[in-house]
């Protein structure tokens, strides 16, 4: 450490007035004294005091613009008459008026017909599309790609579990699938053959391979070839005798490598041992006519539609 | 300024400040909350509002437990994009059994005040196991273990007695419901079994995680998600123009 006591400098005498001293003429101190220490009472500054004064004046003002005062019954109303109900309201109205002309010929064009308008398809996909991200994206993707294998369809393949057209598209997005709420939902279900003892665990690894078989997958042609013939009994009524599945029934194709629940010979087993039993919502009540019809039309162009 | 002159005998007595500023709170906190008992359109006459089930209080519970809260808000404000996004605003009534409330200003999941029905059981079993699995881009934590903590006998008298305590601060709970809480804690997992609905319209029964033979944390986080925002029936309802 440097000594640098040599260096000390005096602090310069004052030249001028103490500001301390002409303050205490002038404001003043609050008279009180501890240990020497006094405060001055300095007013509030002006910008501050006035501000102070005119949010006073200010909230009267508002009290008699927006509701705020409690009565008996109700709050006074303002006589602005704001509602933020009725803002809300107004703006989805004025919304609506904009896209009038959209959403009216949406609903009276027939749903095959909406594609061959290009103004109103390019409509109905951008509508659609945005009610898609909000409505569909949390199961089927925000592209529409769905979630491999966990039973939540890939809307972007020719792969169509009930039906691939625009009347088929957009019955399925009105009523939904097996739910409980619409009495119209698309409805089927496909027996738990290992759970309910329809067949035992060497019929089903038949089965399974036999199932490999029709979309050319991998598999033991001996346990194929042994239940060919459960399969005609149990599984071909719906999927079809080549496993070329059937909309009318929501029976998905065998025959190919697109798989809702995954295509190992784990996971089809799980599928006949325990069955499957896909919901989907319905949005009749959830979405007005125009709307489901738009996402239709996007749903369709996706990609795969019929 | 001879008024302000007074004051300063205000500002220099410490308690006789704290007295009349608590005096000035008191009057304001007054004013705003006291109205809202009395008003009679502070909650709106809607159709369809019931008392929750008792395994849709367990769900509620678990909700709370859980600090779902932290991340949701259960609270669709009048705005256009709200309404557009998750449907009709929140009402008053719709959270006139909920101690306390679920509303909030932060979301950093989306709104779930209208949650009910939007998916599926399946849907909720995949996405409470691992969200990501389903929406990529969420950072929801898992909550897989639900599936395994079943529900006991004690877990449904538990909800008996908060349904009694919710019986004293006015929930419409009547002694048909009270002496069937524990059954139909159980029963509302069972899609054959005594119908809840009877005594709570609109109840949904069915097995909501998909496991056989037990009830479990996961069926009655579920059985709350799907009925959220389903209850009021909005074709009644006309929106108040004082409000």
């Amino acid at each position: 450490m440097a000594d640098n006591s040599e260096n000390k400098v005096e602090p310069p005498s004052r030249q001028y007035p103490d500001p301390a001293v002409k303050l205490k003429k002038e404001v003043g101190t609050t008279g009180h004294s501890w240990d020497g220490i006094e405060e001055y009472d300095n007013p509030m500054p002006r910008w501050w005091v006035w501000i102070f004064i005119i949010t006073i004046i200010w909230s009267v003002g508002y009290w008699v613009a927006y509701p705020a005062w409690p009565g008996i019954q109700s709050a006074t109303s303002g006589v602005l008459g704001y509602s933020s109900r009725a803002d809300v309201a107004n703006e989805l109205a004025e919304f609506e008026a904009r896209n009038e002309s959209f959403f009216v010929a949406l609903v009276d064009t027939d749903l095959e017909d909406i594609r061959a308008d290009d103004e109103l398809q390019r409509f109905a996909v951008n509508a659609g599309g945005s009610v898609f991200r909000a409505q569909c994206s949390q199961c089927h993707g925000t592209g529409g790609a769905g979630v491999q294998a966990s039973g939540f369809p890939n809307l972007l393949d020719d792969d169509w579990l009930w039906g691939g057209t625009m009347e088929d598209i957009h019955e399925t997005i009105r009523y939904g699938i097996r739910n409980e709420d619409y009495p119209e939902a698309r409805w089927s279900e496909m027996p738990a053959f290992g759970q309910d003892g329809l067949l035992d665990d060497e019929e089903i690894d038949q089965v399974v391979n036999y199932v490999l078989s029709l979309s050319g997958s991998d598999h033991d042609s001996a346990l194929a070839d042994a239940g060919a013939e459960n399969f005609e009994i149990n599984c071909a009524s719906c999927h079809g005798d080549g496993g070329e599945g059937d909309y009318f029934i929501g029976a998905p194709a065998l025959n190919n490598q697109v798989w809702l629940y995954g295509g190992s010979p784990e996971a089809i087993r799980h599928s006949i041992y325990y069955s499957r039993f896909g919901v989907m919502p319905g949005f009749a009540n959830r979405l007005r006519d125009a709307e489901i019809r738009a996402v239709a039309a996007y749903v369709h162009q996706l990609g795969g539609g019929q | 300024m001879g008024i302000l002159d007074h004051h300063k005998k205000i500002e220099t007595h410490a308690t006789l400040l704290l007295v009349l500023s608590f005096l000035v709170v008191t009057i304001g906190g007054i004013v705003q909350i006291v109205p809202l008992f009395y008003l009679e359109n502070t909650i709106e006459k809607v159709e369809g509002m019931r008392p929750y089930s008792p395994l849709e209080i367990k769900g509620r519970e678990i909700y709370l437990r859980e600090g779902c809260y932290t991340c949701h808000s259960q609270m669709i404000r009048p705005m256009r994009d709200e309404v557009e996004r998750y449907g009709h605003y929140s009402l008053a009534a719709e959270s006139m059994y909920d101690h306390p409330f679920q509303w909030g200003s932060k979301r950093t999941g989306p709104d779930l005040a209208r949650l009910g029905g939007r998916y599926s059981d399946d849907w909720h079993v995949q996405h409470m196991i691992d969200p990501r699995a389903v929406v990529p881009e969420s950072i929801m934590p898992s909550y897989s273990y639900m599936l395994d903590r079943v529900l006991t006998q004690r877990d449904a008298e538990h909800v008996r007695d908060i349904m009694s305590v919710y019986r004293m601060l006015g929930h419409p709970y009547t002694d048909e419901m009270m002496e069937n809480a524990v059954s139909d804690f159980f029963a509302q997992t069972d899609e054959f079994g005594d119908p809840v609905a009877d005594r709570y319209p609109g109840a949904q029964q069915r097995n909501f995680d998909g496991q056989e033979g037990v009830v479990t944390e996961m069926d009655a986080i579920i059985a709350y998600m799907q009925m959220l925002g389903t209850l009021v029936d909005f074709e009644t309802f006309v929106p108040d123009a004082s409000r």
